[in-house]
Parts: C-alpha cells; structure tokens; sequence
C-alpha cells in the first residue's frame, strides 16, 4: 500500500539515501543508462524515422496516382537527380520503395515500438529498479541511432540508396551492374542493417534477463501484464532470428566483396560472364525469411500486448481469457518459426516444401483467431472508455482481423500462385503492419505519455488524429486489395503498360490509385496533427497525476517525476494479478496490484 | 519560389493558430476544472458513435468497391488449373468475408453499445472456459476443410505433366523475355551459361556454338568493343603501352576471368556429344509473342540469366520465379483462347499477359510479353512460318566463319585425342 500514497514531493527525501547521483546534460539525455530516458530516445528516433519513410512513401504514391506528370512535391525533395523536370526516375522509384519498407518495417515498428515499449515498461511494470544491464542498454540505443543514421546517409548518395526491394533478393542486390542502387547504397544497407541487428540483438538479451531474474517480490510470470509478456515473447523471437539474418547479409557482403558464390550462379549482366557457379539465390530467400517471418511477430506482438493493457483499463473490464492469451502469444511464437517458407511458394521450392508450409501457417490462425475473439469478449458488457489510446487499441484490433482474414488467402499455396506479389500482398501486410502494429504504437504513445513526460497529451487533437488516420489509412490500403485482385504486380513504377493489353484494367487501376493516393496525402496529414500534439505536450500539456488512467499495473505507482531507480523508496511487493477491473466486491473499480488480497477474496 | 514560400508561411501560421486554439482549450478546461485524462459522457459518446458510423461508412465502401470492381477484378480463369484456384478462392473469400463482417460487427457494436454509462458497472468476467473452448475449435475445423482443400489443389497443379505435354521454355533477362520451343522432337536442346554469344542468346549447346563461344572468349566482339583473350594479351604484354594502374588490373582481371572460362569451355567441347546438336537445332526461338494452342498442355521451363524474375500470367493464374543458375518449372493448359476471351471482356483490344513480377532492375515494369493462345489452324500457320534454331544460327552471313570453326575443332579433336 505504501507505494501508492507517494506523492510527487516524497521523493526528494529518497534522495539521500539513494546513490543518486547529480547527472550531467550528457548522462541524463544523451549517453543515458536510464530505462526510461533511453524508451524515450528510442521513440523520438523511430518518429523521426518513420516520418521519413512516410515522406519517402507520398514520394513514390504521387508517380503511382499521376505517372510521368511533374509534380512541385517531388522536384522540392529530389531535385534534378533524382527527379529531372519533376518526374521521378525510374531507379529512385525503386529506391524510395526499398528505403521506405525497410524503415517501416525495421526502424519504425521494431526499434519504434518493441524499443521504446520494452524499456519503457518492463522494468516499470516488472517492479525492477533498471534494466538488468543499464550500459548495454545504452549501447543497443546507440547501435540502433548510428544505423538510423547510416540509412539515412544511404538516401543521398550519388549512386541512389538500395533498390532491390526490402528483402533485397540476390542477385539483383549483389549486382551493382543490374541496378546502382546495388554499389554503394547496398552497402550502406548491409552496413546499417548490421548494426541494427547487433542493437537489436543487445536489447532483446537484456530484456530477457530483466524479465526472468529482476520480477519483484510476488510478480509470478502468470501475474505479468500481458505487455511484458508480449515483448518477452518478442526479445526471445528477435534473439533467435535477427542473427540469421545477420548471416544472410553477411554472406551476400561476401558474395559482393570476395568474390564468393553463396548466392550467385550462372550469371550474365550488363555484357559481362560471371564465374559464379553452384550457389543458389534461394539459399538467400530461406536465410531472409527465417528472420522475415518472426519480424512480421516481433512486429505485431509488441502492439497486442500494448492494447490487451489498453483495452483492459478502459473497458473496466479484466482481459478475457488471460491464460489464453499468454498461450496464444506463446503459440504465436513458436508457429512464427516454422512458416517462412510461406513467403516462398512460386520461388522455384519443391512443392511438396510448400504444403508443409501450408499447413503450419494456416494453423497461426487458431491463436489469432483466440485473440481477436478475447479482445471482443473484453469489451462485451464493458463500461468503455474512450481514449485516442483506446480507439487506437479497437482500430488495432479491426485492422488486425481486416488485415489477417486476407493472410488465409496467401496462406493457401494454390492461391498464392495468383495473388504472390500482388498488391493484393500489399494491401495484407500494410492492414497488419502499416495500420494494426502502428495503432499499437500509437495507443501506446497516448495511455503511456503522462509516465514518459509526466504532462498529458491533448484528448481532442487525439480524436483528431485517430479519426483521420484510420479513414486516411483504410482509405489507402482497403482499395489495394481490388487492386492486387485485378493481378497488378507489386514494385512497378508506372501501371500504364496495362493500356497495351487490357484497356479495362488498366482504366480500374488508373482510378484507385488516384484514390489510394488522395487518401495518402490525407493520412499523412493527419500525421501532423500527432506531430504537433506530441512535441507541444512534451512541453506545455497539463501536468500529469500519478494515475491517470486508474490503472492496475506497477507502473502507476510510481511518482510522476522520473527518479533514478524508479521507486524512491522499497520495491513494491505485488499481491495480485493486473487485470482486477470492476471486482464485484471492490470500492473503486480497479484495484492496483500492490494491494493485498482482502479477506476471503479469491485471486481471479 | 513564391509559391514554396506561401506553402512555408502558412504552414507556420497554421501551426501557431493551433497552438493558440489548444491554449484556449486548455484554459478552458482549467476553468471548468476538467482534468485532460477525464473523457467527458459527450465526448465518450459521440466517439461511440463515430464508431458505429465508421463502420457503417467502411462496410459501404467494401461493398461498394466490389460492385464497382468486381468479385476477383480479372475475369475468368483462362486455364484449367485457373478454373480450379477460382473456385477455391471463391470459396475462401466467402469464408473470410464471413468472419470478416462478423467480428467487425461485434467489435464495433460492442464498443458502441458498452460506452461508459453512468452507474453502470462493467461485468467481471475473467475467463470461461466453454467459450474459449469453441472459438479454438471452430477456427481449427473451418482451417482443416481450407487446408485440405488447398493442398489437394496444390498437389494437382504442381504435380508432373502428360508425356504429351508440349516443352517449351521461357528466358528471361533484364528486361524481356525469350520463348523456346522444342521443335519436332518435343525435346529442349541443352544449354550451358557459358556458351552466350551475340549469335546465341539462350546459350544452346551444340558443336557449332560451342566452337562459336570458344572463338569468342578468344577473339572477343569483331568491332573490339569486346576484347578477347588474344588481344587483352597483345596489350598488356606490349611494353609500349603505358595504362593508369585501375585500367591495367582491370584488364589482367579480365583476362583471368576469361582464361578460366576458355578452360572450362574446353573442358566442355572435350565431353560433347555431338549426338546432342539435333534436340537443339530443331528448337525454335521467339520473341515479344508467346503463342500458346488452346486445349493443349504445356510443360514450362523457366531460365534467368541476370537476376530473379518471375513469369506471372494473371489470366491463366500460374506463375513462378526464373532463378539464374536454376531452371524452374510450371505445366498449364490454356482453355480459352485470346479471340473467345476479348468477346468475354468486350474488349476487341484484350491481350493475354506475361509480366515480370519479381522486382529486376529500372525497367521491371516495362518487361512483358504478349501471349497469344491460338485456335489449332492459327497455331500451326504461325509455326510454320517461323525458321529453327540451325537454320538462325548457322545462316549465310556466319557459314564463311563457321567452316573455319569447324577446322579448327577437327584440329582441337585431334590435339585432345593425342
């Protein structure tokens, strides 16, 4: 009971005695080893990344809408190289695609959300003073904000960033002769990339050992919040699989610079015979995909846990079936493992390969499925309430069945035949990763900010933001399905070659992509609106209360001003699970975990 | 210019009238003592409301598109297995849109019809174990039948075809593609990556190429722009040419790399049998059309000689990748034929398709061909006209070359056999 009647004032007497030591500029801001202030660097880093991808994206969809007409926009950010008389080239095209998923998918949803959130949260809700490590948490930070940066360097180059998509497939990533974004910029790629994983790879081991050895007293994992679950979860799939990529890059490096032939055979380009003989560019694909396939997991599970505690706190309501989703995330996990070669069934495999991938990645639907039914479940005689944070959460949860209904479809080997590479796919991973993972990491950003910056965000510019979001975004990706069903292939620059075989096609495609286009801009603009909250509110939103939100979790009670070690006096001791919502029994309507179990109450 | 500039001036202006309306709003909420985390009954409500007509607004413009564009946007399935993936589709999508409708309803439902009401509590309900029970167990049923269903339909599409079936084979490279059919024999001639000369593209193996990629390697381009092994040679071992250090390694590298493939086409010229010629000989290339025979199956190999490709026909619903140094496969029966299908579509301008769709280089957009699926008379007519492989190769312009080949491989034979 102790820890919640801190106020914000109690803990300046903690200060002496608590080695708290007087912090420079430099220690507290920059080279901070702090949980909490390294949360933050990893958050505004990934905003700043992903507005570049987002910018990168309106780029190429203004080509897309209006192919070959010269746009102000394009010759503003491009200049003559890149975009001569204001029409874009055909390689940046290319770039900008490849640039911008790997942004997205890497930068934003992964170091963005399973960064900040991680270490944001699991020592907060675990009861831990810290990370297990503080300095190699500094350090993931710091290998994630170098290659953030050598990303970015790789865009303004002279021969233009990577262009060989985001799984940058040898050959074509190998070749510079084939395309240029294969010289330099592709190596620029693997450099980043590189230290991306070996950051990525530091956090996830420390988020491990924070979350097995540094629980408080009475924190079981069955009473963890199902957030720390996720990421647990999450850490222990990016462990297992960002090394693998590691070496596919690491042998395509090798490929490139020493001459090897891991993934080069039989190969003429640009007029000159190469001596490569006996390597096999789908040993690459296999190497890519068992990291591809648990990153698109190390991407989502992160923003279902965030909204399982979303949901949760503001439906009133106990998440349903709290077993059952730490089993579905379990599953989830395990399953993420054995389908990658899902993404791999017109690639040349042996078919009978493909159907046992068939079979494993159909069965992730089941935990899915559990899921989303919970989330519904959760809500059902609920007494919501509607935060930006928990209209996100239900945006995350639509998406997440918009998105995952379509992945049956590619799922299915036969019918993946026709739709592989379509923007039919397209329109798939975008509802999952580019709406469901980043609702997450906005519902995130508004229910946790008031413990980030102790201030409060504005609810009414939330609404906003929301509400032009998830029109602006469905807006986007929901046409692209018709799209993708009409068989237009992913990664082209301009789609009127249909008019030289399918007049009528190519008049449908014409059309939604102008759509899909106007929905961009007016998505991206509401993006502002998020911006702007965002940083005002760092600065000038109302102060916080300890517990805004009348949560259940540790967190909450902790004071509003950050203090090294997070609680200034004992750790507190945890009695319960995080879920006592509404209690039948119960004076308020949550009870935090730290209270003890009245007489004769039965822990849920 | 000045347009950027008023785009930036307004920009800022935009942003300090923000500022100053959410100034306002903050101090108004100070004066009626509302705190920011408070969600107001109002503001609870109408965000209820706005979901429910969200949803309403979204299922109008889901039904909308598919009026507009169509169930599958592509029109029929132009070969048998694609009749057979259509049906399944349809079947799946009925599934999915099922559930598709039915959880989104009960999301947005729920979360409108369970806003916040004042003296209502929420209902505390942890777990049950029934329920969880059969949302496990019916998702896994309905995955079986999808499952089932799939692989049965996958196993038949890539499964071997009929001795019958006609070979042909597609080559692809940065950016087009290349058609080659088997000839008479039903049989693809070999072909090593090795043997590609301007006169060989798709790098067939026969005696005569063979000598022509060895005159090559050794002799390079006519027009020099293409050096040889004799003549990188001559330059770098004639001390009155002086070269910047870059150019000279970039000539003996050459010159290395060439060494080592003269030797391996030696290597290959000792081993050939020059029984093999005739299964290449009779092959017939073609480019920018790819003429298919209705009703009649074909057994499609795939090459790339750059990078990965992928041959993507959207209306006969096949496709698979074209890996370098690998050769894939697809068999598929056209049932429609181009006339049939642009009565269908009543598009007198329809044309069948293959494209590239695995991302390949700047022009991977551009890099198609037009398949042409003929009626039998339209068929025939076309083949006959077209000439084979050793008719192309070995025409007029190159027999002068070409007998000297022809001696100096008697030579080389000789030279191998002592």
């Amino acid at each position: 009971m102790s820890a919640i009647t801190h106020d914000t004032h109690g803990h300046h007497d903690a200060h002496d005695h608590h080695d708290h030591h007087e912090e420079t500029f430099i220690s507290k801001y920059i080279f901070s080893q702090d949980h909490k202030m390294i949360g933050k660097q990893f958050l505004i880093t990934a905003v700043f990344m992903g507005l570049v991808a987002m910018l990168l994206s309106l780029l190429f969809r203004i080509q897309l809408a209006w192919p070959g007409e010269s746009s102000d926009f394009l010759s503003l950010f491009l200049g003559e190289t890149w975009a001569p008389g204001g029409v874009l080239k055909e390689n940046m095209y290319l770039g900008l695609v490849t640039i911008h998923g790997t942004i997205m998918v890497f930068f934003l949803l992964t170091g963005g959300l399973s960064g900040t959130f991680s270490n944001l949260l699991i020592p907060l809700q675990l009861g831990a003073r810290d990370m297990a490590s503080g300095f190699l948490n500094m350090i993931s930070y710091w290998l994630f904000a170098i290659s953030s940066v050598v990303m970015l360097v790789s865009l303004f180059i002279e021969t233009g960033p990577a262009m060989a998509g985001w799984t940058i497939y040898p050959p074509l990533s190998a070749l510079p002769q084939a395309v240029e974004g294969s010289g330099l910029g592709m190596t620029l790629w693997l450099v980043s990339m590189t230290l991306f994983i070996a950051g990525s790879l530091i956090g996830s081991l420390n988020y491990i050992v924070t979350v097995l050895n540094l629980r408080t007293t009475g924190m079981s994992m069955t009473r963890m919040p199902l957030t720390v679950w996720a990421f647990f979860v999450t850490a222990i799939l990016g462990v297992l699989s960002f090394p693998v990529l590691l070496s596919a890059a690491v042998l395509l490096m090798m490929d490139r610079l020493a001459g090897t032939s891991f993934y080069l055979s039989d190969i003429i380009v640009g007029g000159e015979m190469l001596e490569n003989h006996g390597g096999s560019p789908l040993l690459y694909q296999h190497l890519f995909w068992f990291l591809g396939h648990p990153e698109v997991y190390i991407v989502l599970l992160p923003a279902l846990g965030l909204s399982s505690e979303i949901i949760s706190t503001n439906a009133r309501k106990p998440i349903f079936g709290y077993r059952a989703m730490i089993g579905s995330i379990l599953a989830i996990g395990f399953l993420s493992f054995i389908v990658w070669g899902h993404h791999m069934f017109v690639t040349g495999m042996n078919p009978f390969l493909g159907s046992v991938f068939v079979f494993t990645t159909l069965l992730i639907a089941i935990p899915s499925a559990v899921k989303v039914f919970n989330y519904i479940t959760t809500l059902w005689r609920g007494s919501i309430v509607f935060t930006p944070a928990m209209l996100f959460a239900i945006g995350l949860v639509s998406t997440f069945i918009t998105g995952g209904v379509t992945g049956i479809i590619l799922a299915d080997s036969a019918l993946d035949i026709a739709i592989h590479d379509t923007y039919f796919v397209v329109a798939h991973f975008h509802i999952v990763m580019g709406m469901s993972a980043v609702f997450g990491m906005f519902a995130g950003v508004y229910h946790w900010f008031p413990k980030m910056y102790g201030r409060m965000m504005n609810t009414r510019l939330g609404y906003a933001h929301f509400w032009v979001t998830i029109v602006g975004a469905y807006g986007v990706f929901f046409p692209m399905h018709f799209v993708g069903l009409a068989g237009a292939p992913r990664r082209y620059y301009d789609y009127s070659v249909y008019n030289e075989f399918d007049t009528n096609t190519y008049e449908m495609m014409m059309d939604l992509n102008v759509i899909i286009t106007v929905f961009a801009i007016i998505a991206a603009i509401g993006q502002v609106i998020f911006l702007f909250n965002f940083f005002y509110s760092i600065y000038r939103g109302p102060v916080a209360v300890q517990n805004p939100w009348r949560s259940n979790t540790l967190e909450w009670t902790t004071p509003v001003e950050h203090v090294h070690g997070n609680w200034p006096g004992a750790l507190p001791v945890v009695h319960r699970w995080p879920y006592d919502y509404s209690k039948p029994g119960a004076e308020e309507d949550f009870i935090l975990q730290t209270v003890p179990l009245a007489e004769g109450e039965e822990e849920h | 210019m000045s347009f950027k500039l008023i785009t930036i001036i307004v920009i800022v202006l935009g942003v300090l009238a923000v500022s100053q309306l959410v100034r306002l709003y903050e101090l108004s909420s100070k004066l009626r003592n509302r705190r920011e985390e408070d969600v107001t009954n109002r503001d609870n409500k109408l965000n209820a409301n706005l979901l429910l007509a969200f949803m309403l607004f979204f299922y109008a413009g889901f039904i909308y598109l598919m009026t507009e564009y169509g169930w599958t946007g592509r029109g029929d399935a132009a070969s048998i297995h694609g009749e057979t993936t259509d049906w399944l589709l349809n079947l799946n999508f009925i599934i999915i849109i099922a559930v598709f409708f039915l959880t989104n309803t009960l999301l947005f439902v729920f979360a409108w019809k369970y806003v916040r009401k004042p003296g209502v509590k929420a209902y505390f309900y942890p777990h049950d174990n029934k329920l969880e029970l059969i949302w496990t167990v019916v998702p896994a049923i309905v995955l079986a039948v999808i499952i089932i269903l799939g692989l049965k339909t996958w196993n038949g599409i890539t499964g071997d075809s009929t001795k019958e079936a006609i070979r042909i084979e597609l080559f692809s490279k940065q950016f087009d593609w290349t058609a080659r059919y088997s000839g008479d024999d039903n049989l693809l001639g070999k072909f090593d990556y090795k043997l590609t000369t301007q006169e060989n593209e798709l790098a067939l193996l026969t005696t005569a190429t063979l000598d022509s990629a060895i005159r090559y390697m050794e002799f390079g381009k006519a027009d020099s722009t293409v050096l040889g092994i004799k003549l990188l040679e001559n330059k770098l071992n004639n001390p009155k040419n002086i070269f910047i250090p870059e150019d000279r390694i970039k000539m003996e590298t050459d010159l290395d790399r060439k060494t080592r493939l003269l030797r391996l086409l030696y290597q290959m010229k000792a081993r050939h049998n020059s029984k093999l010629d005739a299964s290449a000989y009779d092959d017939i290339l073609q480019k920018d059309t790819l003429h298919l025979l209705k009703g009649k199956e074909y057994e499609i190999s795939f090459r790339a000689k750059d990078v990965i490709h992928s041959a993507y026909f959207p209306h006969l619903r096949a496709q698979i990748n074209t890996v370098p140094g690998q050769v894939t496969r697809l068999k598929v029966t056209p049932t429609i034929s181009t006339k049939e299908m642009r009565v269908r579509k009543n598009n007198p301008k329809f044309n069948y398709v293959l494209m590239c769709n695995k991302i390949c280089g700047s022009a991977h957009y551009k890099m198609k061909m037009i398949v042409v699926i003929d009626t039998h008379e339209q068929y025939y007519a076309w083949l006959k006209s077209k000439t084979t492989f050793k008719d192309e190769f070995l025409k007029p312009a190159t027999v002068v070359s070409d007998s000297t080949a022809a001696a100096a491989s008697v030579g080389d034979t000789t030279k191998m056999g002592m």
